[in-house]
């Protein structure tokens, strides 16, 4: 049972709280985009055996949608941040770097 | 091979069963191969067998990162139906269940393929009429289904409960020749019968690079060392998109967790699969006495083969709603498996990008069903170059177009 | 024969006399004894049949690792199949009957299959059965199932309760052996909340029956001691009959609090609670296991393990039997050879497959004058139902046999085996210790928290530390570390006295003797409640079954309710054998929750029944219920289906409605449909942004009928959006959709266009709605009082906000029926109240209430379409021809892009006709299919019907759907098979029925 610390209301929200949303830093394709770039956005997904950028919901809490960075492999959690950034914080990606960079066996 | 019966079972008890040889031959690669499949799941092998068996092609390498047959093919609920609604899933789903029917005679293993029915509960007015439309579906595009009645759908479980009280059941949609299968003898099954003619089947070898040359594979890059081939297709299920990511495009699929779980086992109380979609949750007895339960899969990208406890429960709520009696019984073990869902929840059967580069993924929580018919599709479209009539729809373009397979008719809740 | 001591049984209290029943027999026991205990007591060996072979079973262990003695418990709404005895404790009146046999369970007419068994090894059913092919169906399968299965299925509703609870602490330690005990002594001081919990009904482990000195006291004593110093610190909970079933991802852990001795006490009206927990910190002492030997005859009743005997003399006062043989790999067994002699038991011989030992314990006991063998094996255990003799033999070598000797009871010991299930749940990964000869936590891959840090220590014996010397040596150092995690400042630990003495090495033979032939290999059994024999892993191995995971699903090893507590490490052990391999080559095999089986009933909870899943009501509910009303669910909602009364059959009534409301008037509870504010400077181009049409164009104090669709541009609901002010509009939805698009709006207000400054509110439950529909409306309206409206100063698809009859309103004029219709609005605490108002005033009128299928039938008559019938998620707009309500001056809306991909544009999409029957007075079957005419098979499909009624207004059967190419078929024939191979012939028309220029509603 997964929890997140919602960065709004700083509640450490269990799993069951929450909605899952999917992968982050979708980019919004409309009227004008190739059938390629619609399909990018509609379909495409990164879907890695590892960290993973996505977006949650703290639908039984204060509604606010949120970031999270986690491990889709062991689970490890990285950093929440509001949904309103569109790249991840400097901060979070440090975290990130330095973990990769221990050689850390993701199988 | 040496052939399973009767016959030779009472031989070899007088030997100790002694005689008895391996079920496939341990193998290290060859430098080459003209086909190389990429996964020894069910459907790996399937294809590497309608290969062999439908076109001749026994050249062939199966690649294993881990144990033959322990991804989903190992872990799943074995439940077999083709009651789908659209026309493109009917066909490669009933094309399966036929191939089902006598693949225990096909293979000289016994699958155990059981056609004891299927029950789809109506739940909601709304669910009944979906029902409906996918019975009239189903016999115009040749699968045999009928509507039931609660009273007898009673007779024919006597253990379920139709009262409610929060959800009464109001009908099911029943496939006679529906049923289940021994999951780890499928695969156990095609294994056998393809290494018997000579394809490699190589266990704990994992894919971890691709070459190509130009836009077209040239050879596999593995832990036991590099192999060429003309053709490559994967078919690893969850692990889809990390494949694709080598070959160097990216997928419409998401990989989720799908949990299920067994009760420990009791006499015989029910002969059908049950499946009940408006409470999330389908149930099943084993021919060992087990109860086989499983519901919805988990909503988060998850590669750990294990899923949050929430969703047991309210699977296991769903079914002590539809049958009351299994609270006193116990659960014994649950596991967990990584499923590839697409954007339309329907699978991919597929050339890629990359020429000679075929793709089989995307069947999301309903693979075990698929395994014959989709080794047979997808058997056609690597040895053909171009997907036959039932792979053709199942193409990655669809998603561009526009054109969804969208099989979750009942699901929308509206008025 | 097995008995009870005249005195001794440290849980028993033999001043509380019990009686019970096995097999319709009574017997009796004392108040502490389990049922095991009390069976044993009661010189009853023999207590079910095996699975697979239907051999005679007996008690092998003393707890939850107990894969023999199951027995079903109870009758009727507490019937309990498939429990094991050793974890039962006993109460007066316990009915227990075995399980497993045809017949008696000293007769059982299965247990032919002991005698055939050599055709049915492990997966001989692979093998056979597969021609011919209908054999399998008819007579193969059924003969398999029938045979399948342990218990019987419990066959009343379960009587029993079964709630949760919720914990936050610090630190779990997972049992309270000694080395727990002293690991909350440890930590209490810190004052962190912790909880340690312990499977059994009581604390102390092992220690309470292989006895030690530590701190000039016996180890008894000192658990006694342990367990009241805890008391005083209101920092621990304590709890006994609890199990952590599983731990699962960041830090969370599942247990099982067993109250069932409560229950029947009375002192609970539950039965089991599960405990979801979340800990910082997660200690496991969960001891160790020990292992059976395998050599044939190892399933007799009569043979047991050592620590079980053990645990039965020391806790119970009984006696595995009157003359012992015990065969050991190492120097744990010879505790249990010393104290049973002490006892008076005769102890025969003690069998030691080692060279030698230079243990003390084996010192002692040849002190004690007990003779002990060693190079020694058994070559066979003679005895059907019980044990008779057992045959001696050497290790190496065939089994040739050297001496008979005449007993009662064979205890066995093959070592012990660290107890990790917990360490892996959450991808921790265990190794095998060589030297230990037990598994041991893999440190350098523990499982991890949502952190990335390990948060499981393990301690004592579950840490391969068994003698206790070294056991608390170990405990010591690793609570050090785990300060040092836990911040916490350094108390000083508690020392132990403990005289440390020379233990032999357990020896890696625990399967005898070491060339044993075919014969005795096939009486070897490694996994007792599947009947996995020695010869059947070989044969496994013999055809490639070589990972661990295939062994164990080919010969199902390790897959009995025991899971395997007793037989994994036999397995695995002898896989490596055959492959000539090292046990960590080979691996183990994935440890899953649960640790140990428990209840579904318990996972469950109390939602069941009603409380299954929350029923949302509207305001009028009751007055529904109380009228009539059939329900039906739509989403949480119940909505009244038809208002049936007693002189009339369902159809009539549905009739009845709908021609009330179209001659006189009528009444419908809309409350259940979804009310969603969106105000703010930018909510114009929001709407416009989610909705197909035109919204901000939208002027206030009227209504327009809107679109939505998802990014892939099929349409998922529809509803009239109003608009209550420049800043303030007011959006409907349909049922099901009501907390769908309002998390929709919400979602993509937050995570793509922030910047536009608006507001989103549901208002759903704030409102009672209800629709006053029929020729009569407006006269309603009237009587009601306060608003006008006339047809001038309410025109059709005006909103009104004011009072109606003293009520506070919002009035829309809106029509789905396509009558003349009021959707009115009122807070929902005067719901009720405005509905009888409205039913008093009404009466003369002829109002009567209608419910959602009367309603469909209107709207299906007047051609409008219903999210969920007409749509399917594959459907647009442009389908159902709707192009007018999609706007083509915006630039941009959620679908825009969508519609125009290639398949979007296909002129043989389907597109929505009207169906007119010829010659019928039945409605065409829901969901049926059209055909070409004259058409057979697949690729004559049309497409199929999207709703169909039996107009009671037209008095003939209408119908929609959905076609390839629509406009093109107008006028056409069609096929519609149904049932019996009939086919209906229909006619496509347009798809309205009814009043097609919509005159009644605007009048």
């Amino acid at each position: 049972m997964l929890k997140f610390i919602c960065p709004y209301c700083q509640v450490e929200a269990d799993e069951t709280e929450l909605t899952p949303g999917g992968e982050a830093h979708l980019k919004r394709m409309g009227p004008g985009s190739s059938d390629q770039e619609f399909y990018n956005y509609l379909f495409e997904r990164k879907n890695p055996r590892g960290i993973h950028f996505e977006r949650w919901l703290h639908s039984y809490g204060c509604g606010k949608w949120f970031h999270v960075v986690r491990c889709t492999k062991t689970m490890e959690v990285f950093g929440t941040y509001s949904a309103q950034e569109n790249n991840p914080p400097k901060k979070i990606l440090d975290i990130v770097k330095k973990r990769i960079s221990f050689g850390k066996k993701i199988k | 091979m040496k052939k399973y019966s009767a016959f030779s079972l009472v031989k070899e008890s007088f030997n100790n069963h002694l005689g008895w040889e391996k079920a496939w031959k341990k193998s290290n690669p060859k430098k080459n191969y003209k086909i190389i499949i990429v996964g020894a799941g069910g459907h790996g092998l399937a294809t590497a067998y309608y290969l062999g068996k439908n076109f001749g092609i026994k050249d062939v390498a199966v690649l294993e990162k881990g144990w033959l047959g322990g991804g989903n093919t190992g872990r799943n609920t074995t439940i077999i139906r083709s009651n789908y609604l659209q026309e493109e899933s009917a066909a490669i789903y009933e094309k399966s269940r036929l191939l089902y029917e006598t693949l225990s005679q096909e293979l000289n293993y016994n699958v155990m393929f059981s056609p004891r029915g299927v029950m789809m509960l109506c739940q909601t007015e709304h669910e009944l009429r979906a029902m409906k439309r996918t019975c009239h579906a189903n016999r115009i595009y040749g699968v045999d289904t009928i509507m039931i009645s609660p009273a007898r759908m009673k007779e024919m479980i006597p253990i379920i409960n139709i009262k409610g009280p929060r959800y009464p059941i109001l009908g099911g949609l029943w496939q006679p020749r529906g049923g289940t299968a021994r999951h780890d003898a499928v695969a156990w099954g095609y294994a056998r019968a393809i290494s018997s003619w000579g394809v490699d089947i190589i266990e704990n070898c994992e894919v971890i690079g691709i070459k190509k040359n130009k836009n077209k594979i040239s050879s596999v890059q593995t832990t036991k060392g590099d192999i060429s081939c003309e053709k490559m297709c994967f078919v690893v299920a969850g692990n889809s998109s990390v494949m694709a990511e080598l070959c160097g495009f990216r997928l419409p699929v998401e990989s989720v967790a799908l949990q299920a779980l067994v009760s420990e086992p009791i006499k015989p109380v029910m002969n059908c699969v049950v499946m009940a979609n408006t409470v999330h949750g389908y149930m099943s007895q084993s021919d060992k006495g087990e109860m086989v339960i499983g519901g919805g899969a988990d909503g988060y990208n998850n590669y750990s083969q294990r899923g949050s406890f929430q969703h047991i429960e309210e699977t296991v709520r769903a079914l002590i709603e539809t049958f009351p009696f299994i609270s006193r019984l116990r659960q014994l073990r649950q596991w967990g498996g990584i499923v590839d869902m697409t954007g339309d929840r329907s699978p991919i059967i597929s050339k890629t990008p990359v020429d000679n580069i075929y793709l089989n993924c995307g069947w999301g929580t309903g693979g075990f069903k698929a395994i014959p018919g989709s080794g047979w599709a997808t058997a056609e479209l690597v040895a053909k170059g171009e997907p036959g009539e039932l792979a053709a729809p199942f193409s990655l373009e669809r998603f561009k177009e526009g054109r969804m397979i969208d099989e979750s008719v009942a699901a929308a809740v509206a008025h | 024969m097995t008995s009870r001591f005249s005195k001794g049984g440290r849980l028993i209290d033999r001043t509380k006399r019990l009686s019970f029943k096995f097999n319709g027999k009574n017997l009796f026991a004392y108040g502490g004894d389990t049922l095991a205990s009390a069976l044993l007591a009661n010189n009853q060996v023999l207590i079910g049949r095996s699975f697979k072979y239907h051999r005679p079973r007996g008690i092998v262990s003393s707890g939850i690792e107990e894969p023999n003695a199951l027995v079903s418990l109870g009758s009727g709404g507490s019937f309990e199949p498939n429990r094991s005895a050793t974890t039962i404790e006993l109460f007066d009146g316990v009915e227990a009957t075995s399980q497993n046999h045809l017949g008696s369970l000293e007769w059982d007419i299965g247990s032919v299959n002991n005698l055939i068994s050599k055709i049915f090894p492990a997966g001989f059913y692979y093998k056979t059965f597969i021609n011919p092919r209908f054999a399998w169906k008819h007579i193969f399968e059924p003969t398999i199932r029938s045979a399948a299965g342990l218990g019987k299925a419990p066959k009343e509703e379960d009587g029993s309760s079964y709630d949760y609870f919720y914990a936050h602490l610090d630190v779990v330690i997972i049992g309270a052996g000694i080395t727990g005990l002293v690991a909350a002594n440890n930590l209490a001081k810190s004052g962190l909340k912790i909880l340690l919990v312990e499977q059994k009904h009581f604390l102390g482990g092992y220690a309470l029956s292989e006895e030690f000195k530590i701190n000039n006291s016996n180890s008894f004593e000192f658990i006694k001691k342990l367990e009241n110093e805890l008391s005083n610190f209101e920092n621990i909970i304590v709890k006994k009959n609890f199990s952590i079933i599983g731990i699962h991802d960041h830090s969370y852990l599942i247990g099982s609090e067993n109250m069932e001795q409560m229950e029947r006490n009375c002192q609970s009206s539950i039965r089991q609670r599960l405990w979801r927990i979340r800990a910082k910190h997660v200690i496991l002492a969960t001891g160790a296991i020990e292992r059976p030997l395998v050599f044939a005859g190892n399933d007799i009743p009569g043979v047991m393990l050592c620590s079980a005997a053990l645990e039965f003399y020391k806790l119970y006062g009984v006696s595995s039997g009157d003359r012992v043989v015990v065969l050991s790999n190492n120097d744990s067994a010879y505790s249990t050879v010393i104290e049973l002699f002490n006892a008076g038991i005769s102890v025969s011989l003690v069998i030691d497959v080692r060279e030698k030992s230079d243990g003390n314990l084996p010192l002692k006991a040849k002190e004690l004058g007990i003779r002990v063998e060693f190079n020694k094996a058994i070559s066979k255990v003679i005895g059907k139902k019980k044990v008779k003799a057992v045959e001696v033999c050497s290790v190496v070598g065939e089994g040739a046999v050297l001496e008979t000797i005449i007993c009662d009871s064979v205890l066995m010991s093959g070592g012990w085996t660290s107890t990790l299930n917990l360490w892996s749940h959450c991808g921790g990964k265990i190794k095998w210790d060589s030297k230990l000869n037990t598994l041991v936590p893999d440190e350098s891959f523990p499982s991890i928290n949502e952190f990335g840090r390990s948060f499981i220590t393990v301690l004592g014996s579950a840490n391969g530390q068994f003698w206790p010397s070294d056991l608390f040596a170990n405990i010591e150092k690793k609570l050090s570390r785990l300060y040092g995690e836990l911040n916490l400042k350094k108390t000083k630990t508690l020392r132990f006295d403990i005289n440390k003495n020379t233990n032999g090495e357990t020896s890696s033979i625990f399967c005898v003797p070491e060339a044993a032939d075919e014969n005795l290999k096939a009486k070897s059994f490694v996994d007792y409640q599947n009947d996995v024999k020695l010869t059947d892993l070989r044969i496994a191995a013999q055809e490639g079954f070589e990972s661990v995971e295939h062994l164990k699903r080919y010969t199902t090893l390790g897959m009995a309710t025991d899971q395997g507590k007793l037989s994994n490490i036999n397995g695995i052990q002898i896989l490596a054998n055959l492959l000539g391999k090292e046990i960590n080559e080979v691996g183990t095999t994935t440890f899953r929750p649960p640790y140990t089986p428990i209840s579904l009933g318990s996972i469950a909870g109390e939602a069941r029944k009603e409380l299954f899943k929350p029923i949302r009501r509207t305001p009028i509910h009751n007055w529904h219920q109380e009228n009539g009303a059939i329900f039906e669910p739509v989403a949480d909602w119940q909505r009244p289906y038809a208002y049936k009364g007693n002189n009339e059959t369902l159809e009539e009534a549905i009739h009845r409605e709908v021609k009330n409301t179209r001659n006189a008037l009528g009444m419908l509870d809309a409350s259940t449909l979804g009310k969603i504010i969106v105000s703010g400077t930018n909510a114009g181009e929001f709407l416009d942004l989610i909705y197909t049409n035109m919204m901000s164009s939208l002027k206030p104090g009227r209504c327009r009928y809107g679109l939505m669709c998802n990014e892939n541009g099929f349409l998922f609901d529809d509803g009239v959006v109003a608009r209550l002010d420049e800043k303030t509009f007011l959006c409907h939805t349909t049922t099901g959709g009501s907390d769908r698009v309002y998390s929709w709006m919400e979602e993509w207000h937050q995570t793509e266009w922030w910047d536009k400054k608006v507001f989103i509110q549901n208002l759903t439950e704030e409102y009672t709605q209800i629709t006053i529909a029929g020729p009569k409306a407006r006269l309603l309206l009237e009587k009601l009082g306060g608003l006008k409206v006339d047809n001038v100063n309410f025109k059709p698809l005006d909103f009104f906000e004011g009072k109606l009859g003293n009520f506070e309103v919002r009035v829309f004029r809106i029509s789905f029926s396509g009558e003349l219709s009021f959707e009115i609005a009122v807070p929902s605490k005067n719901g009720i109240a405005f509905w009888m108002r409205c039913l008093e005033l009404g009466r003369d009128l002829g109002l009567t209430p209608y419910g959602t299928e009367a309603l469909h039938i209107m709207r299906a008559e007047k051609g409008f379409i219903m999210i969920g019938d007409e749509t399917d998620g594959t459907v647009i707009p442009q389908d159902l021809n709707l192009e007018w309500a999609i706007s083509k001056k915006k630039k941009d809306f959620i679908g825009k892009r969508a519609h125009e991909r290639i398949f979007m544009q296909d002129t043989n999409r389907k597109t929505l006709v009207g169906l007119s029957l010829k010659n019928s007075t039945k409605k065409i079957p829901d969901g049926a299919y059209a055909l070409k005419s004259g058409g057979k098979g697949a690729k004559d499909v049309l497409g199929h019907i999207t709703s169909s009624y039996f107009s009671p207004t037209l008095d003939k059967p209408i119908a929609m759907a959905l076609l390839k190419n629509g406009k093109s078929l107008k006028g056409q024939e069609v096929d519609i098979p149904v049932d019996n191979g009939n086919i209906l012939k229909a006619t496509v028309v347009e798809p309205q029925f009814f009043d097609i220029e919509g005159k009644r509603q605007n009048v």
